[in-house]
């Protein structure tokens, strides 16, 4: 039911945004790319604080936006939660009042809003008297997300919520937000630039390029697609949803399991026994062997094909592998020394080696 | 002690004031937000009083609302005389004392992030309520500067009221008149009282604003 629509163009200075996609009705969609490739304009279409040339915005029934049929819904009455990288708490309220702005202008409309339930998934419960001056940068986007959600949106719209934090504060929203998108039943438009938010957040992700769409898709195949920049960060990895099956505490080790296998990985405060976890592992940790390699160090071999071979931008002896493990798509770095000497290509049987991996949701 | 012209003089001021933030209020915000070609002549015309001599602007005024003016046919068909009459003198005391009003408030409005009002949007409310719930109390510190400066100018005027309301006890002699007045009949101790109330009274709100401004910023810090 609050399915939406996007098909916009625009020309404004150097950017000409051009884009056409659909969101379903609910799932994270990070939204990211180079700056100056349209990202915040976009949202603020969609929004409604700004207006494009031409196109159509649809969210489930209504009609936001379209020039032919003459609509232009104005910004306040498009059912939308917009959190943008300054808080924009209004001063001269209490956390509360401001909490308490949104939800007295939703109206009838319809939604999980309940103030003191969410204040406590936000942690801002001890916040509601204060004064939002005396905040920290953390606290302000957590009383800003709560404000954006209380006010019943049919789409949460995030440009960069935490890009002027410290690291702390980025931690704590980051955190945060896992928690509350992840519950959420409408979709979420996130702005982001950063590799590791995006892919601690995304479900599915849309890589803008000139103002174009250059990738739209899953998280984790976007994420590991070595035509584009993600994979190409030095950085950069890939992710796998599993499961933890369980704790072996003695030796600080959790055992998940995923569509392609097994992997150890570090135990700690998100590794109980049945958790679903998000584990991303980094490019350049995982190697590859063409045997089963025994008596190594290294805990987590897995057996997979590979996918494709691509060239590593920026360091020519550096070629990026994709390796599909029942499934799921892990990227490996390795030198092109290495993929002549071992003969790496599509369909090959390899197995994928990986130092480390890390929970990341 | 005639205490005529001293109560004269506040119903001026207070008149003057009230008219001024009722009108100068959409007036500052219009100005504050507009992207329109207008503007710098809007602005000239509002700012015109701080630099013309009030004479000019009271000459003018007395041409325009006397009986031989333009608009003389109108105000006889609304049986209004304007000219040597307090409703006169507030005419003049708006257009003269406009700019201290409608600046600081422009100021004001302006002062306001854009990303608060457009935040207020996405929240669902609508321009009015924006303008209610958001930009009114973020530029109360400047309403209170407009109220205080447009109240003290207006107090304080001589040249618009003395050309357009002239000097009639009960009417139009305020305060600064009634000095003036006092000082040509040689009652030098009537023009003393008049002026050190003048002085004690502008002194003490002055004093009060700028006490309000700094425990404002003291609060804030």
């Amino acid at each position: 039911m609050n399915r939406l629509g996007v098909r916009l163009s625009l020309e404004r200075g150097e950017l000409t945004l051009d884009v056409a996609f659909e969101l379903g009705e609910r799932g994270v969609t990070t939204l990211s790319g180079p700056s100056g490739s349209g990202k915040t304009t976009l949202l603020r279409c969609i929004a409604g604080l700004e207006r494009p040339r031409d196109g159509l915005i649809t969210c489930g029934e209504e009609t936001w936006f379209d020039p032919v049929g003459g609509i232009e819904l104005p910004t306040h009455r498009r059912a939308i939660g917009y959190v943008t990288q300054e808080a924009h708490l209004f001063p001269h309220l209490s956390v509360r009042g401001n909490l308490e702005y949104g939800a007295r202008r939703a109206g009838s409309r319809a939604g999980a809003a309940d103030p003191e339930r969410l204040a406590a998934d936000l942690g801002i419960t001890p916040l509601l008297a204060k004064r939002v001056e005396h905040l920290s940068g953390g606290e302000r986007q957590r009383v800003a997300i709560g404000r954006a959600l209380l006010g019943r949106p049919q789409l949460l719209l995030l440009d960069e919520p935490v890009s002027a934090l410290d690291e702390a504060g980025t931690a704590e929203v980051l955190e945060t937000l896992e928690r509350v998108l992840s519950a959420l039943s409408i979709p979420c438009l996130y702005v982001s630039h950063d590799l590791r938010e995006a892919s601690r957040l995304a479900d599915r992700m849309i890589w803008l390029q000139g103002g174009r769409v250059a990738a739209d898709g899953g998280a984790r195949e976007v994420m590991s697609d070595p035509r584009l920049p993600f994979a190409q960060a030095e950085d950069a990895g890939s992710v796998i949803d599993g499961r933890v099956e369980s704790v072996d505490s003695g030796l600080g080790l959790a055992r998940v399991s995923f569509a392609g296998g097994e992997l150890w990985i570090a135990s700690g405060a998100n590794t109980s026994p049945g958790r679903s976890v998000r584990v991303r592992m980094r490019a350049r940790d995982v190697s590859l062997a063409l045997r089963r390699p025994e008596a190594i160090s290294v805990l987590n071999v897995l057996e997979g094909r590979v996918v494709d071979v691509a060239d590593a931008q920026g360091s020519p002896s550096q070629a990026l592998v994709r390796v599909d493990v029942g499934g799921c798509l892990l990227l490996s770095r390795v030198t092109r020394r290495s993929v002549a000497e071992l003969g790496l290509a599509p369909g090959l049987r390899v197995w994928a080696l990986a130092k480390s991996a890390a929970i990341v949701r | 002690m005639d205490l005529m012209p001293f109560w004269l003089s506040l119903r001026l001021a207070s008149t003057t004031t009230l008219v001024l933030l009722v009108l100068g209020t959409p007036l500052a915000w219009w100005l504050a937000r507009t992207r329109s070609a207008a503007r710098p002549l809007v602005e000239a015309l509002v700012t015109l009083p701080l630099v013309l001599p009030p004479t000019v602007l009271g000459f003018y005024l007395l041409l325009l609302l006397g009986p031989r003016g333009p608009l003389s046919p109108l105000l006889q068909l609304l049986d209004l005389r304007l000219v040597f009459s307090f409703t006169g003198l507030v005419i003049g005391s708006v257009i003269f004392s406009a700019p201290f009003v409608v600046n600081p408030l422009k100021d004001a409005f302006e002062a306001i992030p854009r990303g608060q009002l457009e935040m207020a949007a996405t929240l669902g409310a609508a321009p009015l309520d924006r303008f209610r719930s958001v930009a009114l109390p973020l530029a109360a510190s400047g309403f209170v500067t407009a109220s205080v400066l447009g109240f003290a100018h207006t107090l304080g005027e001589f040249g618009v009221v003395l050309m357009i309301g002239g000097n009639i006890p009960g009417e139009t002699q305020v305060l600064s008149i009634a000095i003036y007045d006092r000082v040509e009949q040689l009652d030098y101790h009537a023009a003393q009282l008049y002026s050190l109330v003048l002085v004690a009274f502008s002194f003490a709100v002055l004093v009060a604003l700028h006490w309000s401004r700094r425990s404002r910023a003291l609060v804030r810090s």
